[in-house]
């Protein structure tokens, strides 16, 4: 029985990427009940395991390592075909993000109207590298395939706005504008 | 009184805002809440109505007015021109005629983009509201269905129908859609399930999102019909996560074909046919576009391809019998049902039949949506429609097929559109992206970057795929940076022989076409990389040898400023220098230099 305990303790350390000790701060964050609704729904639905995960990780922005205990625990679903799944598909995500995701589309369109140099302008500007999150956490730097708009290529998609025919800069003046609403809000509360 | 209301005996004039998803990206949203706002304030007596892409992505956002006179589609329009439309157009009935890309009361500049265009599939995209049942119904929507009810069609002639009809798989592998549901019929079984694929994973096409955002209503009937012929009685739409706006519309549209009755059970009155439709959001994996590794994820697993036999046909979704067909496909189905086979068939060559549509994208001057008759030839799509070049720079190559795809070069542009054809030349026809590339795009870099999507999609299932495509990038990077050996081509062609014989699914069996379309079309850039070091379309940056031009060089200090190595020197107000020894060209003094005084070379 212990050793299947530091199996699994193996196992959530691996899925959040992180350090047991920082997994324990991320535990007390996450209200589970918020998942019940969707558990109700789908708990006996056929192939709901993508579903299941998806509107997980649409409360959290992310996958934490509870709730994957809890759908374990709650519907007929085995943590390791869970875990398949969830780092099969790239749009799983198993770490915390920020709370505003910048996507910059590197298809190929994209890609032949120098999608590269919006990825750089952004680092820059954000400090991050490509795929990480500002200090903050406010700000996620992602590369995604296609977006759609390859007419307006480069393109990038923050929240569900789309920006097209960028610029370096004028990237660069979409994060400062979308900064400067956030911390405008922020000092109001 | 500017805004004088206008009065017409055929209604109110109509203002009609396109709000696809590349009009939203263009800011097409702006306009529409600017245009409801002085119709608001100023109490304009007009019809504001939102419509989708009609597939002049170059000229978004687009508005058009309805007026007595007839249609004037507005292009590049920003809140300010909007405006001047309402004011002008509306309020002194005298359009604004430069601003008009399309009417057929006078010849604008853009008239060679809709010149040659069938609409077939795209016949509703933007011209009725997506969200609206009534403007489908009203342009011969569900009509097809109906005839189906009304003049009691058995299944086998539905099937014989869309057999004679010519129609090929639109997603890109060519299978007759016809044969595909004969199969599917003639499997017995009391649960028969029908898929639509729209997981448009090829990065550089967009047929089906547009489809889809502009007229999903056509998606189901052309589900219905296909539901009916087969007798499935329940439909799944795979449908990316990356398009919201299509799966709101999707959704929107089901609800709406539920409350009319057209879905749901013993429908229009036809004793036994029940029918429903779920929308299943892809959780992004291209793979998944594959039929076997798409039905895996819908049952909620890993989305991994599995062997055929036994095809979907007989052993599908669940195990039970299953039917897919892409998007497009599916639209072009009720048309062919209302207007029968023959009309279809008149449009195309001989062996591929209808129209296609194309995502025309890369260096093109009218980047957009057409949809042409099969026959037509490329240079024709390229530089009739689509404009030509940007900056009437060199017409080098246009790709087709997406990563599955290949290049194909400028002297076999008189190539014509149909499978057979483009699959002569190594490329494939796909799902209808075709992206234009001029001079200063580097073919080694365009095959590097393909295999980097290969790379991180391949499932992982075949070692020959899930480690081949891993080798062939090293192999590729190599060269772009300027590491090239004697031999890689030759391994690049040795591996990619081997991954398409031992790969199980399409993905891997296709995923060296575009090496190996550019190692045959183009070999002697290869080989500039390899052996004289250097990129020809002075794109891949360790190639290049960045200097500044004395002569214009003003010494504003500002690249030095910028240099994250310090390699460049020189006072003030006298020409900088570059050391060679320590540039690590990273191309910063290229971008930031605002007198154009570094060249590259």
């Amino acid at each position: 029985m212990k050793q299947y305990y530091i199996c699994e303790k193996y196992f959530f350390m691996r899925i959040a990427r992180t350090s047991e000790k920082e997994c324990v701060i991320q535990q007390s964050e996450v209200d589970l009940n918020l998942m019940d609704p969707f558990i109700e729904k789908y708990k006996n639905v056929r192939g709901n395991m993508i579903p299941l995960l998806q509107h997980t990780q649409e409360l959290y922005g992310y996958i934490p390592r509870e709730a994957f205990k809890k759908l374990e625990s709650e519907t007929s679903l085995k943590l390791s075909d869970m875990y398949g799944v969830a780092s099969f598909y790239a749009q799983f995500r198993l770490k915390p993000v920020g709370r505003i995701i910048i996507k910059v589309c590197h298809g190929t369109a994209c890609h032949v109207q120098n999608a590269t140099a919006i990825t750089e302008a952004l680092e820059e500007e954000l400090g991050v590298k490509d795929g990480e999150t500002t200090a903050d956490n406010v700000f996620t730097l992602e590369s995604v395939a296609c977006l759609g708009c390859c007419s307006l290529a480069p393109v990038m998609m923050i929240g569900e706005n789309t920006y097209g025919k960028l610029t370096g800069k004028h990237a660069k003046e979409v994060i400062r504008d979308i900064r400067e609403i956030e911390t405008g809000s922020k000092c109001s509360h | 009184m500017i805004f004088e209301i206008k009065y017409s005996t055929m209604g109110k004039t109509k203002v009609i805002v396109g709000l696809g998803s590349c009009g939203l990206a263009a800011g097409a949203g702006k306009v529409f809440e600017v245009i409801k706002k002085v119709k608001e304030e100023k109490g304009l007596d007009i019809e504001l109505k939102k419509t989708s892409c009609i597939g002049m992505c170059y000229r978004e956002p687009l508005v058009e007015v309805v007026d007595d006179d007839g249609s004037y589609i507005y292009g590049d329009i920003n809140e300010a021109k909007a405006v001047q439309i309402l004011e002008e157009h509306i309020g002194k009935s005298s359009p604004i005629k430069e601003y008009v890309v399309k009417t057929d009361l006078f010849e604008t500049k853009d008239k060679n983009f809709f010149d040659g265009q069938v609409k077939i599939a795209l016949r509703n995209c933007g011209y009725i509201d997506p969200e609206s049942i009534e403007e489908y119904e009203s342009r011969d929507g569900y009509k097809s269905i109906k005839k189906i009810a009304a003049e009691k069609i058995q299944p086998v002639d539905v099937i014989q129908n869309i057999l004679d009809s010519g129609i090929r798989g639109r997603g890109g592998g060519g299978f007759p859609t016809g044969l595909k549901w004969k199969f599917a019929f003639n499997n017995k079984a009391d649960v028969k399930y029908i898929i639509c694929n729209a997981d448009e994973g090829d990065p550089g096409a967009f047929m089906d999102r547009s489809v889809l955002e502009g007229d999903p209503h056509s998606v189901l009937e052309g589900m219905m019909i296909g539901a009916y012929a087969i007798q499935a009685c329940e439909g799944w739409i795979y449908c990316r996560a990356e398009y919201p706006l299509a799966i709101k519309r999707l959704n929107i549209a089901i609800d709406q074909a539920r409350a009319r009755g057209y879905l749901g059970k013993n429908i229009l009155g036809m004793e036994g046919f029940n029918f429903d439709i779920h929308i299943k959001e892809g959780a992004g994996a291209f793979v998944c576009g594959e039929e076997t590794a798409l039905m895996a994820s819908i049952e909620g697993e890993r989305g991994m391809p599995r062997k055929r036999p036994p095809f979907p046909a007989e052993s599908g979704l669940w195990k039970s019998p299953t039917n897919i067909n892409n998007v497009e496909t599916f639209a072009n189905i009720p048309w062919i049902i209302l207007n029968g086979a023959s009309e279809y068939a008149k449009y195309g060559t001989a062996k591929s039949k209808g129209t296609k549509v194309f995502a025309l994208t890369g260096k093109i001057k009218n980047g957009g949506l057409v949809e042409v008759p099969m026959g037509i030839t490329i240079r024709e799509v390229v530089f009739k429609m689509g404009g030509g070049i940007i900056g009437d720079k060199k017409f080098k190559a246009v790709q087709m097929g997406g990563p599955s795809g290949g290049c194909i070069p400028e002297y076999l542009a008189d190539t014509i559109v149909d499978y057979d054809s483009v699959n002569a030349t190594g490329a494939i026809m796909g799902s209808g992206g075709m992206v234009v590339m001029d001079e200063t795009t580097c073919m080694v870099d365009m095959a590097r970057f393909f295999l980097d999507f290969t790379k991180k999609e391949s499932c992982g299932k075949c070692t020959f795929c899930r480690i081949g495509t891993q080798r062939m990038l090293e192999i590729l990077t190599r060269i772009t940076g300027g590491d090239g050996k004697e031999g890689d081509i030759e391994m690049l062609v040795e591996l990619s022989n081997q991954i398409k014989d031992s790969s199980l699914c399409g993905l891997g069996q296709t995923a060296p076409n575009p090496v190996l379309t550019t190692i045959k079309y183009f070999r002697d850039e290869y080989e500039a990389h390899i052996r004289d070091k250097k990129c020809p379309a002075k794109n891949c940056k360790p190639l290049l040898k960045y200097e500044i031009i004395t002569e214009t060089c003003t010494g504003c200090m500002l690249c030095k400023k910028v240099c994250p190595v310090s390699a460049i020197s020189g006072e003030k107000k006298l020409p900088h220098l570059i050391d060679q020894s320590m540039c690590t060209k990273c191309g910063m003094c290229y971008s930031k230099c605002k007198f154009n005084a570094i060249s590259i070379s």
